[in-house]
Parts: C-alpha cells; sequence; structure tokens
C-alpha cells in the first residue's frame, strides 16, 4: 500500500490540485442548489467543464442538464459538435434562443452591442428563468478580464441576474453559501483559477475532444479593422472592399462567428497550439470584439446580467 | 510537474502593494504583449509622470481605479520555469479586513507589505493577527521603500526585529523579512546591489523555493461526504476529497456520527479505478455494506475526531446587521449545514493589539469568541488540526449572506438542549430569535369595525414576517391589567396588537408609562376610508417604528 500511496503522491501536479477544487465545486452546488444547470457555450472551457462534471459524479451521468443560448450565429462545426457530444455522453441538452430576437432579425452586423445584449444577455436570463434554475454553473476564469478577477466563485445574482461587485458574499476556505431566496440565483465558476495554459495541458492530459475550429486550417476569411473574420455561411456581409480569402488560421476562442477574430497560425495539434500558448504575444481577449469597447465594459455588461 | 503557490499580498494603498505584485509580473516578463502595451499606456496618464505605474495592472474594477485603491480581492495568475502561482491581492484598509480576511483563507503564505519608512504599523499586527487567525503558515514579510531610506541596516534590522517580536504569540512555520523597493525594482526577481548585508534571496525566488506543503498526508485519514452517488440500485458510493490521510481498497474505517465500521471495496479517483488514494483527491468510495451515511457524515479511520453540539470559537463578523447574544445562524462544517444560535459572546478580541474587550454586541469587521449551539451534533476537529472541519462560515437566515468566519476552539460540555445555554434569556433575547423588536401598537380612535382593522393590521405584519398577538379588550378589563398583558407579550419578544375597548383621556398615559419605550400609539380613525387603507396606514407606521429602532 505505502508504495502505491508514495508513486501517486509523486503525481499531484498543479493540474491535479485544479481539478480537484473543480470537482469538489461542483459536487458542493449538487448536493446543495434546488436546481443546478451547466451552461454549455461548445468552447473549449465549456469541453472542460463537461468533462469535469462527467468525472465528479461517475459512475453517475451528471445530476443536472446543460444549456446552450444559441444567438444562432454559432459556427456550424460548434453545433455539430454540440449535438454529436450531447448524444455521445447521454447528457440532457438544452437549447434555447431569444425568439424575439430571431423574429425582429437582431443580428451582429447592423445592431452592435444592442446584438450582444439580446441574444446572449437577455436570452441567457430567459433560459434560467422559464427553466427556474437557481444555479448556473460558468466557465468563466479569472485571468481571462480584469472584472473576472474580482467575481467570487460562487457568485450571487440579485432576481433581475445582476452582480454587485460591491456587495459579494465572502468567500471562506472551502466553505460555500449556496443559499438563495426565491427568484434569485447563482453562477458557479469551478474553474476560476485555471489559466489558459491551464486548460489547454488538461485536454492534452485528459485527451478531451474539443471543436476543430481550434485547430489551424485552411478557412475563407475576411480582415475586419484587424481582426481575422470567417466567412462561415452565406448570412456574412461583406463592407466595400473586402473580399474574401483562404487562410492557414486557427482560434484561440469561439463564440458568434462574425465576433470573433482568429489568427494566422500553422498549429493543427494539440502540442503546437500549447506551445503557439506558451509564447503567446497577445492574451486571449483580444481576439473577442466586445471587450475592446471601452475600458471597464466587462464589469459593466456583468452588473448587467451578462456571464 | 510543477507545484501551485497561494499566496496572499496584506498591505495598505500606500506600501506600494499592487506595485510589488505589478512588477514582478513585468520583471520576470509573465506579461502578454497587449497587456504590456495597454500598461504602457494607461501609465502616460498616470501619477508617475509617464514611467510605468505598476498598480494599474491589479487594481481592475473601476470603481478601484476612480478612487485609486483595492477594495475587493483580485487575483493574479503567472507561472515561473518552477512554479504556478496565485496571487490574491487584498485591501489594506480596517473597513475591508472581511475582504482580506477571504484572500488569506485561500492562500497558503503571505506577503505582508511594510514602508520602510514608517515601519510596523498598527495595520500590520492586524494583517498579521488575520492571517494567522485564518490559518496561513507562512510569512513573509517586504520590509519596501529601502530606497526611501537610503538601504539603511539598521533600519531595516530594527523593523524585523519589531516583527519577530509581534509573531511569538502566532505559531507560523516560516517567516522571511526582505528588503525591497517595488517601484524601483530591488530585490523583487533579483538580488539587488543595494542591499549586500542582506543573505536571503529575493522574493521571487524565494516564494518559487519555499515549502508549505503541509502534513495532510500522514495525518490519519478523514472525509467529509459531499453526496451519496446512485446511478441505479446496485451501486451506492460516498463522494468527497479526502481532507487527511490516505486509503486503500480493505482497509476498515468508521463513519461518523453513526460510528458503524465497514471495509472498503472500491475507490475510484475520479473516474478511475484505483488501489488507494490520498489526501486532496476527489474519490467516489463504496463500502462492503449497507451503513447510515449521508451528506455532512464523516469517514474516518482511527482518527480522534469530536463530535458536539456546542463549542466555543474565535469569529470575523462581517455582516453589516450587528450581533448580539440569542442570534439564529445556519453553521457550515465541512459538508454539513445546522441551524444554530449565538449563545454567547465571551468578548471582543482588538484586532490591532490582541486585547481582550468585553463586550455585548460585536459589529462588522470585528474578532470575537464566542459560544455557539446546534440543533444537533456535528464532527469536528479543531482548526489547528484539520482546516477542513475545524472551520465554519454563519449564514443569516433571513437574508442569506455569509454573515461571519471562525474557527473552532473547543467543544463545550453539554447534556442537552435545555441545559447548555450559558446566558440569561431575556426580553432582548427572545427578540433576538425572532428577528425582530418588540412592540404594542395602541390601537385608539372609533371606525365602523375596530377588530376588523386589528385583524388586517396582524395579517399584514405576519405575511411581513414579524411574529405577533392581538389583545381585543371585548370584557372591559382595566387598562393597567391590558398594558400589563402587552409587556409580557413585549417580554416575549412579540409584537402586540391592543383594541383597548372604552377608555376614557388619562388611559392612554397609563398604558404608555407601564408598556414604556415598546408603546406605539395608533389612532386607527386617521385613515378610515377602508379597512384596507386605515390597516396599510398603521402599517406603514409600524414598519417606520422599527426602523427607528
Amino acid at each position: 500500500m505505502d508504495k502505491l500511496m508514495l508513486d501517486s503522491i509523486d503525481e499531484t501536479t498543479h493540474l491535479d490540485q485544479l481539478e480537484a477544487e473543480a470537482i469538489y465545486i461542483i459536487r458542493e452546488v449538487a448536493a446543495e442548489s434546488e436546481n443546478p444547470v451547466m451552461l454549455y457555450s461548445i468552447g473549449k472551457d465549456s469541453s472542460v467543464m463537461l468533462h469535469l462534471a462527467l468525472k465528479a459524479f461517475y459512475p453517475e451521468k451528471p445530476p443536472f442538464a446543460f444549456m446552450h443560448i444559441d444567438t444562432t450565429w454559432k459556427f456550424k462545426e460548434m453545433i455539430e459538435f454540440r449535438d454529436r457530444k450531447a448524444k455521445e455522453f447521454g447528457i440532457n441538452m438544452i437549447v434555447h434562443s431569444n425568439q424575439e430576437g430571431i423574429e425582429q432579425g437582431i443580428n451582429p452586423f447592423d445592431h452592435g452591442s444592442a446584438y450582444t445584449d439580446i441574444m446572449k444577455t437577455q436570452a441567457l436570463k430567459q433560459g434560467l428563468d422559464k427553466y427556474g434554475f437557481t444555479a448556473a454553473f460558468g466557465g468563466g476564469r479569472r485571468d481571462e478580464e480584469k472584472s473576472r478577477a474580482k467575481e467570487r466563485i460562487f457568485s450571487f445574482r440579485n432576481k433581475n441576474h445582476a452582480w454587485d461587485p460591491k456587495n459579494q458574499r465572502p468567500e471562506m476556505w472551502k466553505l460555500y453559501n449556496t443559499r438563495i431566496n426565491k427568484g434569485e440565483s447563482i453562477r458557479v465558476f469551478p474553474i476560476s483559477n485555471w489559466t489558459e495554459k491551464d486548460i489547454w495541458q488538461y485536454i492534452r492530459r485528459e485527451n478531451i475532444d474539443i471543436v476543430p475550429l481550434y485547430f489551424a486550417k485552411e478557412r475563407p476569411v475576411v480582415n475586419r479593422d484587424g481582426q481575422i473574420i470567417m466567412a462561415d455561411d452565406e448570412r456574412m456581409k461583406l463592407e466595400p472592399g473586402e473580399k474574401i480569402e483562404m487562410m492557414r488560421m486557427r482560434f484561440r476562442t469561439l463564440g458568434c462567428y462574425p465576433l470573433t477574430g482568429g489568427a494566422e497560425s500553422n498549429a493543427d495539434t494539440l502540442d503546437a497550439i500549447i506551445e503557439e500558448t506558451l509564447g503567446a504575444v497577445s492574451s486571449e481577449r483580444t481576439t473577442r470584439v466586445i471587450d475592446q469597447e471601452e475600458a471597464g465594459s466587462m464589469e459593466r455588461r456583468k452588473r448587467e446580467g451578462y456571464f | 510537474m510543477k507545484s501551485l503557490l497561494k499566496f496572499i499580498t496584506c498591505g495598505s494603498v500606500d506600501d506600494g502593494k499592487s506595485t510589488l505584485i505589478g512588477h514582478m509580473l513585468y520583471e520576470a516578463k509573465l506579461l502578454f504583449a497587449d497587456q504590456e502595451r495597454a500598461l504602457e499606456l494607461d501609465s502616460r496618464l498616470g501619477s508617475r509622470g509617464g514611467k510605468i505605474d505598476y498598480s494599474l495592472l491589479l487594481d481592475g474594477l473601476i470603481a478601484e481605479r476612480e478612487q485609486g485603491i483595492t477594495i475587493d480581492v483580485a487575483f493574479r495568475y503567472f507561472t515561473t520555469d518552477h512554479r504556478s502561482f496565485i496571487v490574491a491581492d487584498t485591501p489594506g484598509h480596517e473597513e475591508y479586513t472581511r475582504n482580506m480576511a477571504v484572500g488569506a483563507s485561500f492562500a497558503d503564505l503571505a506577503v505582508i507589505l511594510v514602508d520602510a519608512t514608517k515601519g510596523i504599523i498598527t495595520q500590520t499586527k492586524r494583517h498579521t493577527r488575520i492571517c494567522a487567525l485564518m490559518g496561513i503558515k507562512h510569512l513573509v514579510l517586504a520590509v519596501n521603500k529601502m530606497d526611501l531610506v537610503g538601504f539603511d541596516t539598521k533600519k531595516f534590522d530594527e523593523i524585523k526585529k519589531e516583527f519577530s517580536r509581534l509573531t511569538t504569540e502566532f505559531r507560523f512555520e516560516s517567516i522571511q523579512v526582505i528588503p525591497v523597493s517595488a517601484t524601483e525594482g530591488d530585490n523583487i526577481t533579483k538580488k539587488s546591489p543595494n542591499t549586500p548585508w542582506y543573505e536571503g534571496l529575493a522574493l521571487l525566488p524565494y516564494l518559487e523555493g519555499v515549502d508549505v506543503h503541509s502534513n495532510d498526508d500522514v495525518k490519519p485519514f478523514m472525509m467529509p461526504i459531499q453526496r451519496v452517488c446512485r446511478p441505479d440500485h446496485t451501486f451506492r458510493g460516498f463522494q468527497g476529497q479526502i481532507e487527511a490521510g490516505s486509503i486503500a481498497v480493505g482497509d476498515e474505517l468508521t463513519t461518523l456520527p453513526s460510528r458503524e465500521k465497514a471495509k472498503v471495496k472500491r475507490i475510484f479517483v475520479t473516474d478511475q479505478d484505483r488501489n488507494s488514494a490520498h489526501a486532496g483527491q476527489p474519490v467516489t468510495i463504496q463500502l462492503d455494506r449497507e451503513v447510515d451515511v449521508s451528506r455532512g457524515c464523516v469517514f474516518t479511520k482511527d482518527n480522534q475526531l469530536q463530535e458536539a453540539d456546542s463549542f466555543s470559537a474565535t469569529i470575523l463578523w462581517m455582516d453589516d446587521s450587528v450581533l448580539t447574544p440569542g442570534k439564529d445562524v445556519l453553521v457550515k462544517v465541512g459538508t454539513k449545514v445546522l441551524p444554530g444560535t449565538v449563545t454567547k459572546i465571551n468578548h471582543k478580541i482588538d484586532i490591532n493589539t490582541g486585547n481582550t474587550i468585553t463586550a455585548d454586541h460585536v459589529v462588522k469587521n470585528e474578532v470575537a469568541k464566542c459560544e455557539f449551539s446546534l440543533s444537533d451534533g456535528i464532527v469536528f476537529d479543531t482548526f489547528e488540526k484539520n482546516k477542513s472541519i475545524g472551520g465554519f462560515i454563519l449564514i443569516d437566515r433571513v437574508t442569506n449572506m455569509t454573515s461571519a468566519c471562525g474557527v473552532i476552539i473547543e467543544a463545550l460540555q453539554s447534556t442537552d438542549n435545555a441545559d447548555r445555554i450559558d446566558m440569561e434569556i431575556t426580553r432582548d433575547v427572545r427578540a433576538q430569535q425572532k428577528g425582530q423588536q418588540p412592540l404594542t401598537l395602541w390601537l385608539t380612535g372609533s371606525v365602523a369595525d375596530n377588530s376588523a382593522v386589528a385583524k388586517e393590521i396582524e395579517k399584514r405584519l405576519v405575511a411581513r414576517g414579524y411574529h405577533t398577538m392581538l389583545i381585543d379588550n371585548s370584557l372591559g378589563e382595566s387598562v393597567r391589567q391590558i398594558a400589563g398583558y402587552a409587556t409580557l407579550l413585549n417580554n416575549a419578544g412579540l409584537i402586540a396588537l391592543v383594541l383597548p375597548g372604552t377608555t376614557n383621556g388619562n388611559d392612554q398615559a397609563i398604558a404608555q408609562e407601564i408598556i414604556g419605550q415598546a408603546f406605539l400609539p395608533i389612532d386607527i380613525a386617521v385613515n378610515s376610508k377602508s379597512i384596507e387603507e386605515a390597516a396599510n396606514a398603521a402599517v406603514k407606521m409600524v414598519v417606520k417604528a422599527l426602523i427607528q429602532v
């Protein structure tokens, strides 16, 4: 026994510590919260979250549903990936879209930041209200953005899903407080303490399947204000002077295709991606268009109920 | 593979705490190029005349940028060739003590900053005490602004000596004192030529090497149960994180509080079937027989854990409300949540000096020794021995806020609930238990149906969560008798509604004298268009009176 024990102690790494912390959190919520849900955005962080949920409850299936907020502007490959994974793992995948927004023809080309609000923030609130979820797991990480760096792992939201950064519940040791009043909810971020690098290393170690868009390939793209945008379907509206070119490129984050900039890259294996990430010259979120609007924009969005 | 070091930085704005971390990240080339660019841009507008203001890296919230202070805990992540780090940057002001405690509860090590020009000050003592309270075992004292005292070794030695006097009362396992300049970069990532007399490592190399490994692995096995895993009727496993020691298939363990013995049949470390598992791992344990175990129970192996339904503890009160004895709370220890009562405040502890102060109430950011009684027994250990089941939080039963955190000192002798409450049961205690202020609503005036209005008022108060009792003086008892009944109800912590019946001019004054401060006369005839309107007006007055009390 002693030898076995020593072997496994030697193996304990910072990834094991991060994994243990996340699993502990996911189990606490499943045990204490009345009606939790795991938000699933199809990105690499969501793939890690789903993987952690499967591990946390094994041999039981995760005792909660998953929910994808579909803006209807996601990459086609993301939707295929989502449906394939839900089937493969036999999990309950709820897909919710803001029907009013669809009917009004809200789109990222014409409606700018109103689009994000209507098709993401409002849709998310609708989805959470519709099913009466008391806790929602998200894959947010504190290294992504300054306001996230200050958010608790258990982030309390009032009846309007708003976050109050000045009135956060103190979070002590591993003693998480999941109690809420009717109508209120909690957003839970089990991988708060992971960095982008940790995510990639964990994906490699655990052999986690991710959307192929993360790997470099020849893709049709448009260069718009310094961002490389992929023309994923015929709805892509070209500005005067723009033309679609083929480029060997990949994505570091995934979202709505017109709002997600990619980067020229040859990294077509996990090892190549990790090498690229370790030597990264820009932090992950510079390829997300909404963050660059103004300083503090993410904090403002979060106060309004954005994840 | 590398290990992870979680540390906290403590100090005030003027000590240059954010600057210290910012500088460390910058110099160690741990920033992404776009962050570096943003920093250089931001600094142009800043107070350092175009020189880089490293603190801009950390102060993220809008309010903080406006006020130029760190309000909440900010977490930052970086990796060097030797170690991964998570640093919690916390505010230094006394009114943000609770935020600092949040950071400290998360960390293995604390970097405490002092300004070399000022030396050890009150807040250094406060920060040290909070770190000790929250269970931090390793300290670094960064004596900053050494450039401003001309890198004077005498000045440094004085501070070092005073700090060691300060820390003797606590059980820290390691303490390192390092002379630095956060703005100029001395002894941050490499040893400074300005301090040839300093023999230790620079800050970052020290943090890369310091051993904070606890001896959790070699302690007896202990695991609080998070949940029971039951995928189908053939499998029943217990899920949790092993908090101490190790366990192997075939080992016998004891379940607490049911005190049954069972052998381990199977162990899953996450989704992997294993022969053994150790502290820090998330596991699912299957036993060879049925046991009475659910969430909140604890598995042990020859471990001397304690079990009690009352204990004494040191707490840090973090709520805006005032803590008085009799306060009903939820207590979360490990994975167990139980209703409980603060039965006694022994004394407060001056967070700056450690002196005890007699007290009958505790306000936000104060530390106190208190006694608790719980609705049922809990399994626990002293915080010193087992952080995971020796620390607890208190949750307000009405607002659901995490109102306090604490560490268990010892179990209190007790036989049953009734015998152990070591305090006088007063009117205040009974009222506190009901979460309200006693009042007597003296309902005068004449409307079509006084009784209907009184009943309506009572209904509305109950709907708002108040505890009430209505006295309708239909038998025509004397005002003194009625006022006496009302006082009795107030002493029980209740809000009394009184319809005094036929009265003469002097009655109200007599009633007021008997009932005292709780007396609230309401003329229901003033707003008497309808029963609802009269009741609404009365309830408004009550709510107003309760706020003023």
